[in-house]
């Protein structure tokens, strides 16, 4: 049978499958995902680096939620001027949410998609999930 | 995962609608980006292109406005002159600033996400399928689904939303007025019209004690106003009889009063012990279940720190991303037809249909991704009758509040028909009426997608093609 697959789509890549790191509620109700390395990653990449990418995003998130002198300041500003403030200002979170998803393009860029995966920034799936997204090639000639 | 074959999950008659989809996409890429919140499933309505948030039914939420400004007007038209010319100037001055801050707190209770969670992705709620070991046919209904999880060395048991297609996290509740699960779920509140969350229970405290100072302000101004008025060598009628306008604040102070100083009492109590309302009414973690003396495991054991924690903390973002746009190459995901027809907890995707839906969707991602960055894809879309099996979900969503906040039937109707506010405005930011039940009913072109097709419940918020 005549392979009529286009030159692109021998080419591009295939989403085939999703994994999903869930949230640890361990501590509370603080946003915090598992760490532990789900098995079917085991073939594309790292144990340790994929670890490391988890625990940092965990610090971040532990960092825009952490109760300390610098948030109830801002609170409390924010009660003074009856909450007017957030529409010239963003919040600390809001702060750091942006940090968390540069630091994931970043990891995208450098370590994920070189090895045909795609983290989801959790903002983005309400803070339930990490996804990670799987792609598989195609492999050119598999039908013959 | 192939042996999972056995629901009807294409809807035949979607599928003539197919042909035509696939022409209208690529009609539709120059067609304009959609916010999310036109695509929002739960039970809610939008304004100023989403800044704005109300539960589709708001409650007597205009009748605590009317009340509150009726009282001060009331108050600044009959009390204040003469206590203006009797006593100080700054009666109505303070007056005014708490008359100003309540109503403050008021709206920015009612109109802000409370802390909406929003529901599972297709493929998250396959994930989690997949995950829960279930052996039903697809005639039995398994008992609603929990996991129990540890925190801080207190079991905690997580429950799984029917609705949302997801295990809640702790604390969250789904409020079955709103259709949503919301964070740190407090009560819903009618006479705010909105749940009370974790992203506005600030507010809503800051509501019911500055209300709590407003009525006992005013109350005693009214009481004093009459006192000097009989002292000046007139009866207590006569004095009455002259001012009949601080009788009805009197009537009006004296009922809301009891309630809001309790209520405000009330909510202290829970802010110091870092419960919810919700927690409280069910006991969650009342001493006499729990052998320590703390049972609540998300409590600081401090009150400093529990008030300072709920009401100063981080103001968490609201995670539905109303203003965010749909890509254009995403199609809503419609929901699987087999929700309609089966008990909802036997969605069970066929492997192929997934891997092909998912494939599609991934593919699309990517392309957008190299494109734009990330677009994610748009928010799936539930069909009303999803309120019938919410039910069990739903239940744990209702306490009542004797004090200030009315029992909600869980089984009130769908709301009624959204106020006409008129589309041709040409302002940006006009109020836009969104209840994507009631809007144009052509089904959404869903590109590649084979699977998940409504056919027969075209109110069922597709995107009509402008």
């Amino acid at each position: 049978m005549a392979e009529t697959h286009s030159l692109q789509d021998l080419q591009q890549p295939t989403a085939s499958s999703k994994v999903f790191v869930q949230r640890d509620y361990g501590s509370g109700t603080i946003s915090k995902f598992h760490t532990k390395f789900p098995s079917e990653l085991e073939p594309r990449i790292d144990k340790q680096q994929f670890e490391e990418t988890i625990q940092t995003l965990n610090n971040l998130y532990a960092e825009a939620e952490k109760l300390g002198g610098k948030s109830y300041l801002e609170g409390c500003l924010a009660c003074i001027t009856a909450y007017t403030i957030f529409l010239c200002m963003e919040t600390h979170y809001e702060k750091v949410l942006k940090k968390i998803a540069r630091y994931i393009k970043d990891q995208n860029e450098k370590i994920y998609a070189p090895r045909g995966l795609l983290l989801t920034d959790p903002i983005e799936r309400g803070l339930r999930v990490v996804e990670i997204t799987i792609f598989e090639e195609r492999s050119i000639g598999s039908g013959r | 995962m192939m042996k999972n074959c056995e629901y009807q999950q294409i809807d035949p008659r979607a599928l003539s609608v197919l042909p035509q989809s696939a022409q209208n996409t690529t009609e539709k890429t120059v067609q304009r980006s959609r916010r999310k919140w036109e695509v929002f499933p739960g039970k809610n309505r939008f304004f100023c292109d989403g800044r704005i948030i109300l539960p589709s039914q708001s409650g007597v939420l205009p009748l605590t406005l009317g009340l509150i400004v009726v009282t001060c007007g009331l108050f600044f038209a009959f009390d204040c002159p003469f206590l203006v010319k009797h006593l100080t100037v700054f009666i109505p001055v303070i007056g005014g600033a708490l008359f100003v801050f309540v109503v403050f707190s008021l709206l920015r209770t009612s109109f802000t996400d409370p802390g909406i969670l929003p529901r599972a992705t297709p493929d998250e709620a396959a994930d989690i399928e997949k995950q829960i070991d279930t052996s039903g046919s697809s005639t039995y209904r398994p008992p609603p689904r929990t996991k129990e999880i540890l925190i801080n060395q207190q079991v905690v048991k997580l429950k799984y939303c029917f609705t949302c297609k997801m295990f809640r996290p702790p604390r969250t509740s789904h409020c079955s007025l709103c259709d949503n699960c919301v964070e740190r779920f407090d009560h819903h509140c009618p006479w705010v019209g909105n749940c009370v969350g974790k992203r506005n229970y600030r507010f809503f405290y800051s509501f019911i004690i500055s209300l709590s100072f407003l009525t006992s302000f005013i109350f005693g101004c009214v009481i004093t106003h009459i006192t000097l008025r009989s002292q000046e060598g007139k009866s207590l009628v006569q004095s009455i009889q002259e001012s009949p306008a601080s009788v009805v604040e009197l009537v009006i102070c004296f009922f809301s009063i009891w309630s809001i100083l309790g209520l405000s009492g009330f909510h202290t109590y829970l802010i110091a012990s870092n419960l919810t309302t919700n927690e409280d009414i069910k006991g969650s973690w009342s001493s006499k279940r729990c052998a320590e003396e703390s049972g609540n495991p998300y409590s600081y054991n401090s009150i400093i720190t529990n008030c300072c924690a709920t009401l100063c903390g981080p103001m968490p973002p609201s995670l539905i991303d109303r203003r965010g746009f749909l890509s254009l190459d995403e199609a809503i995901p419609a929901v699987s037809a087999s929700e309609i027809e089966l008990p909802p907890f036997t969605v069970k995707s066929d492997a192929h249909m997934c891997t092909q839906s998912t494939k599609d969707m991934l593919e699309r991602m990517v392309h957008s991704y190299d494109v734009h960055g990330l677009c994610p894809p748009a928010t799936p879309k539930t069909t009303p009758l999803d309120l019938e099996v919410s039910g069990p979900a739903a239940a744990s969503s209702e306490p009542s509040l004797s004090a200030g906040c009315l029992p909600q039937d869980a089984r009130q109707p769908v709301a009624p028909p959204c106020p006409p506010f008129s589309r041709s405005n040409k302002r940006r930011d006009s109020l836009h009426s969104i209840n994507p039940a009631f809007r144009l009913a052509s089904p959404s072109p869903s590109l590649s997608r084979t699977t998940f097709i409504l056919g027969d419940a075209p109110d069922n918020g597709f995107i009509p093609l402008p």
